[in-house]
């Protein structure tokens, strides 16, 4: 089908392998995401407390700087400090899903795009990888890569002795990140897929974390118990993160219950995802 | 040859409601028409055949891969433009087709090569970097052409092509599919309800009514067999005229009072028709060879009761 011929032919060429088909969308979806200024700086601000955590862990280990400041340590390097990083990481990661999170499956069920996606040799699970890929990479870039980057840091100053003893850290990082990410990227998702409006799905986001947060209260206070605490999100991801630095238990329901309800999110989201990610709908009747 | 399309006792059922009903018959043709009133099922078909729904029983297949097992591999074939508009309306032509085109397999750049060929090849070429939501119905239509064939499939399925288009825009697609068909490189499945277009480009039809099949045609077939198809207007005693030419070895039928159609052996000469009319005292006013068009092959299926041939 050559421009100057102007004839139909077919394509014999080599073809892309095809576990590698659902980085396209995510491909495109960046190259549309980036061309908004206010994003790439809101995304350029996401990394100014780990390079200032950076900073800390460097002058940490600077002796000379630290005695002509005439301290002894600026800020202990433990557990601590990473749970502190990930928890305002984790803040910046949860406004930067309310700014992408709602475009994401929406316009294309506007658009009825879904189809087109569909039908071809690309399945519904590789789209909402895709999809979730945009989220997951991005996300990924601001909590455990960075975070991992500076325990490497932290490693490298205090020596191998330190890195083994924490290496429960670095766990900690990488799994309560990625808890979290999932956690964000299939709310979002779902959201944005039952939700049309852009706006109208950022701010059933918000409102599933505030909205479920005052739940959450109100259910604790008539009913004299915590158990309220397993529909707030945000208080679900602390309790399970914070366990996975040795902390226990900091809202009164265990590890355990948060880890089932935030699977129970999960799988949720996975189901109304599953409904409504189709070619055409199904009307039964 | 393997068929491009088989249907073998394919039901499709929603709820408690059978859409597709018992559909069974092969298709090889360049250009396969569905044909049927709205709500017959032909978009259901089309759905089916692309995997978007599982049959309740029996199968299909395309160009010989099963539709309950082969969903990738076909997909992998076809390219298919849906009735609906269906776009992301703030990319642009070229860089939709080419998602589009990659999606389907195509490497990055052999994918944006073939976005700018579809795309001029459907006449969008100057207006290829502009975003389609800017676009009037007619282009939108054509994009959605390029994207059906950017990738080169073996199957193109287009739903209700010319809708909405005003006729020179029908002319010009109508014109596209014929141009494809005629390259012998791909294979056309035409799902409309206007009977001039599936006339215009198709070679083979499948007519649905209430998600029955009702009939199927080999148009190329059935216009080579309706070459000995006459219509006649007479003056005088018609019946006794009939009855004579049937005599002969013709299959007549009589339309109204002095019109008669007749399928006329392959040995038959037409001077027979002139001496029995003379016996007869009888005035030939009209004679025409006619073909059975699409419309009389479609009211004669839409005729038949509760939708079985």
């Amino acid at each position: 089908m050559a421009v100057h011929k102007r004839s139909y032919r077919a394509y014999a060429g080599a073809l892309s392998p095809t576990w590698s088909r659902f980085t396209i969308i995510t491909r495109y979806a960046y190259k549309n995401l980036f061309r908004s200024r206010a994003l790439t700086a809101y995304f350029v601000c996401c990394f100014f407390y780990p390079l200032g955590c950076a900073i800390v862990i460097y002058v940490n280990h600077n002796l000379s700087l630290l005695t002509s400041l005439n301290i002894r340590e600026v800020l202990a390097i433990d557990a601590d400090f990473f749970m502190r990083y990930l928890a305002f990481q984790s803040a910046f990661a949860f406004i930067l899903t309310a700014i992408v999170g709602p475009g994401l499956v929406s316009p294309d069920l506007a658009n009825n795009a879904l189809p087109l996606y569909l039908c071809r040799p690309f399945s519904r699970t590789e789209y909402v990888l895709g999809k979730m890929a945009i989220l997951g990479w991005l996300l990924s870039l601001i909590t455990w890569i960075p975070g991992l980057v500076l325990f490497l840091i932290e490693a490298s100053l205090a020596g191998a002795h330190w890195a083994l003893e924490n290496l429960n850290i670095a766990w900690g990082i990488f799994i309560g990140s990625v808890i979290e990410i999932l956690v964000f990227s299939l709310l979002s998702l779902a959201i944005s897929a039952w939700i049309k409006r852009k706006i109208g799905a950022g701010a059933a986001l918000l409102g599933v974390f505030f909205f479920g947060s005052v739940l959450a209260e109100v259910i604790n206070s008539v009913l004299e118990t915590k158990n309220g605490y397993l529909i707030d999100l945000g208080k679900l991801l602390t309790t399970v993160e914070g366990s996975l630095f040795g902390h226990s238990a900091p809202y009164g329901i265990s590890t355990s219950s948060a880890s089932i309800a935030l699977v129970a999110a999960c799988v949720f989201c996975i189901a109304l995802l599953e409904r409504k990610v189709r070619a055409y709908e199904i009307v039964v009747g | 040859m393997t068929p491009v399309i088989e249907l073998d006792g394919l039901n499709v059922r929603f709820g408690q409601r059978d859409i597709l009903k018992d559909l069974g018959c092969s298709m090889s043709g360049r250009a396969i028409g569905l044909l049927g009133p709205n709500g017959a099922g032909k978009s259901t078909l089309i759905n089916t055949l692309l995997g978007f729904y599982r049959p309740f029983a029996g199968t299909a297949r395309v160009f010989g891969h099963d539709i309950r097992t082969e969903t990738r591999e076909i997909r992998a074939l076809t390219g298919y433009m849906p009735e609906t508009d269906c776009f992301i309306a703030s990319m642009t032509a070229v860089n939709f087709i080419r998602m589009m085109a990659e999606l389907s397999g195509l490497p990055s750049e052999a994918a944006l090569e073939r976005a700018h060929e579809a795309l001029f090849y459907v006449g969008l070429g100057e207006a290829r970097y502009r975003r389609l939501g800017t676009y009037s119905l007619g282009m939108k239509q054509l994009a959605k052409l390029a994207q059906a064939i950017a990738h080169g499939p073996r199957l193109v399925v287009l739903d209700e092509p010319t809708n909405g288009l005003d006729p020179p825009a029908r002319q010009r697609m109508i014109r596209l599919i014929r141009e494809m068909r005629d390259t012998n490189e791909v294979s056309i499945l035409i799902s409309s309800h206007l009977l001039r277009d599936v006339e215009e480009t198709c070679e083979e039809v499948l007519i649905l009514k209430e998600g029955r099949q009702v009939h199927y045609a080999n148009l190329e077939e059935e216009r080579r067999a309706n070459r000995r198809f006459l219509e006649l207007e007479t003056v005088g005693g018609d019946d006794g005229f009939a009855d004579a030419v049937s005599a002969l070895g013709c299959e007549c039928a009589l339309t109204s009072a002095h019109r008669m159609k007749m399928v006329l052996p392959e040995s038959f000469a037409i001077r027979e028709l002139y001496r029995l009319a003379g016996e007869r005292n009888i005035q030939i006013r009209r004679l025409s060879y006619r073909r059975d068009s699409l419309e009389d092959i479609f009211l004669k299926a839409m005729e038949s009761t509760n939708g079985r041939p």
